[in-house]
């Protein structure tokens, strides 16, 4: 069994490692610093932490004024209430001023759990992707999640990072270089291209090694940043594989699989299937009852993999 | 007036069962909001039972009275209640947060009996409160419309444009409790952003107010007549609640927010709740 850990807890160290070298870095959370794990970085730089309280407009409204003044906001809450609620202060005091405003949504997806459909984030990466300017990234672990904390920082313009809440195993390596805007090839196949985007990367490592199993040859692409995503990448892959699965902890509606279909269908015209949830809410359930209800795991990725190639499925 | 003897008697049982369900429910998930559901006990006991004209059997009948849960995270208060009424079966509580179950950590207004909006995002009930308000008086109806809100809720500024809204229609039959239990997620309200001066701010928002001890079945019903009897201006009642109420190691602390008892602590709330 892989390690686990929290991408929250490895958003936190990556914040306070940040905070300790650039005293630009300020914090904002809305009453969810304990959830979030911004604590961490209130306890370690009281000065430089301001709970806004419940009021999720005025946060990211606060945080713009913050980068207006010079410096670096990473504003945080629950990622629905936040790309939901203040969709139009991060439109029009962030991204149409192009403030340097850091987004951060936690409890992302299945992590949100038993806290059941209003807290289930499954549209946020489809409302963020449509924001101009806005970068959008979806680390896959918390070893990830530290690079694209630090890259976030660096980078000079808004971002939407999606955190999630409850441990999940770690799958990528701290070596592995990390780069805005560029996927990683996790293996190289010729049948079919499985392109995953944030925790799917798991499931889609055990989709790809069933299916070398069953003699497929499957190429893993991980897509960390969904926009701007690295077209180029996705393109030498179908063009040589003709096939692509995308799988996404999210709707499938505006998400990876959207982002990806857009490319394929101007570029280079493939076979796609979508993984993620259908046009639907979530409901209350453990992190693994809700993977398994939404059918996001390995098997559904091997399933569609044959389906997509023709191949009879025994099993 | 005092309830009599035989109903204050009632209520005391009433609410220990409730806080029993609350403690049992939370525990059996493994996770839940105790401590805002613990304050709001005796609020919504007394609504539910005196005061709310609905049907358990017909619950979507047409002019009943309507509640909404703002501070949608206290369904183990509200789901109680609800069962206790008869809109559910009792047992059904022990499903609470089950994924094949409806009785969902936030309240879902399609599937559950007796729910009038779905609610879990903090700062959107008094406006639909409003809504059926405002439509109460255009079809005649006598209907009410109660809205209950958490104080770190009130950091929402939409309660605030809801608030000028219900003002500005003299939305009588409109009636928000606030469950003033000083303390929200993170700390106490007033050391994240403070709702000092609350009955100040609802008055200078044209609202009526009546602030109370929300633990106190008696002030609580008189507090819901006043309501019925005030004319041309909605009422806030401001609830002055403890947080966690009846299990002492839940009170008065944020760490029961969204906590749930484990086998252990349950069996000591049970005691205490006995
Ligand atoms: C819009 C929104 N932001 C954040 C949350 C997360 N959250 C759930 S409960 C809570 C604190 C609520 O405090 P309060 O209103 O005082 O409720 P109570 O004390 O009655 O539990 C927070 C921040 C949420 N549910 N909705
Ligand atoms: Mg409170």
């Amino acid at each position: 069994m892989a390690n686990q850990e929290a991408p929250r807890k490895g958003f936190a160290d990556a914040l306070i490692r940040l905070g300790e070298k650039h005293d630009n870095l300020v914090v904002l959370d809305a009453d969810c610093a304990k959830s979030n794990m911004t604590n961490l970085y209130k306890n370690r730089f009281p000065d430089r932490f301001f709970n806004i309280g419940i009021s999720e407009c005025d946060l990211v409204g606060t945080a713009a004024g913050m980068a207006v003044a010079g410096k670096v906001p990473f504003a945080n809450a629950y990622a629905n209430f936040l790309t939901g609620r203040a969709f139009d202060q991060m439109r029009i005091s962030v991204c149409y001023s192009n403030n340097n405003v850091k987004i951060v949504g936690h409890n992302a997806g299945t992590s949100a759990a038993q806290e059941g459909a209003t807290h289930l984030p499954l549209e946020d990466i489809s409302l963020m992707r449509s924001l101009p300017r806005m970068t959008v990234i979806v680390p896959a672990d918390a070893v990830e999640m530290e690079k694209a904390v630090e890259a976030a920082y660096y980078h000079e313009g808004p971002i939407y990072l999606r955190v999630g809440k409850l441990p999940v195993p770690i799958v990528t390596k701290k070596e592995e270089p990390f780069k805005i805007g560029k996927a990683i090839k996790y293996r190289e196949g010729a049948d079919i291209t499985i392109i995953s985007t944030g925790i799917m990367l798991d499931e889609s490592l055990k989709a790809v090694a069933e299916l070398e199993k069953q003699g497929v040859s499957a190429e893993l692409l991980h897509i960390h940043t969904i926009k701007p995503i690295d077209k180029e990448a996705i393109i030498a892959s179908a063009a040589k594989t003709k096939h692509v699965i995308t799988v996404e902890e999210h709707s499938i509606i505006g998400g990876l699989g959207s982002a990806v279909a857009e490319v394929l269908s101007e570029h280079q015209p493939a076979k796609l299937r979508r993984i993620g949830t259908n046009d639907r809410f979530g409901v209350s359930g453990k992190m693994d009852e809700l993977l398994d209800l939404f059918e996001l795991r390995a098997h559904r990725i091997v399933s569609t993999a044959n389906e997509l190639l023709g191949h009879r499925v025994t099993s | 007036m005092d309830f009599s003897k035989e109903k204050s008697e009632f209520y005391n049982n009433l609410t220990k069962t409730i806080r029993r369900h609350i403690v049992k429910m939370t525990n059996h998930a493994g996770s839940g909001h105790p401590g805002g559901s613990l304050s709001a006990t005796e609020l919504l006991s007394v609504l539910f039972f005196e005061h709310m004209n609905v049907d358990s059997n017909n619950p979507d009948w047409q002019d009943r009275d309507c509640f909404f849960l703002s501070k949608g995270h206290c369904t183990p208060v509200f789901y109680s209640v609800l069962a206790e009424k008869g809109f559910f079966p009792v047992d059904e509580l022990m499903t609470f947060r089950d994924v094949d179950g409806r009785l969902h950590g936030h309240p879902c207004g399609e599937h559950i009996p007796g729910v009038d909006i779905s609610s879990g995002s903090l700062g959107q009930g008094l406006s639909v409160a409003n809504g059926v308000g405002l439509i109460a008086k255009l079809d005649g109806s006598n209907r009410r419309s109660y809205c209950m809100i958490g104080d770190g809720e009130l950091q929402e500024g939409q309660v605030w444009e809801a608030a000028m809204t219900s003002a500005q229609y003299n939305l009588d039959n409109v009636c928000a409790i606030i469950d003033w239990n000083k303390i929200q997620l993170d700390d106490f309200v007033e050391n994240v952003k403070g709702v000092k001066n609350l009955g100040d701010k609802f008055r200078a928002f044209g609202w009526h107010v009546v602030e109370i001890d929300g633990h106190d079945i008696n002030a609580v019903n008189e507090a819901y007549k006043e309501a019925k009897r005030t004319k041309g201006r909605p009422t806030a009642i401001l609830a002055h609640t403890v947080k966690g109420k009846g299990v002492s190691f839940m009170e008065d602390t944020h760490d029961w927010h969204g906590m749930a008892p484990n086998d252990e602590q349950l069996e000591t709330a049970l005691k205490e709740l006995a």
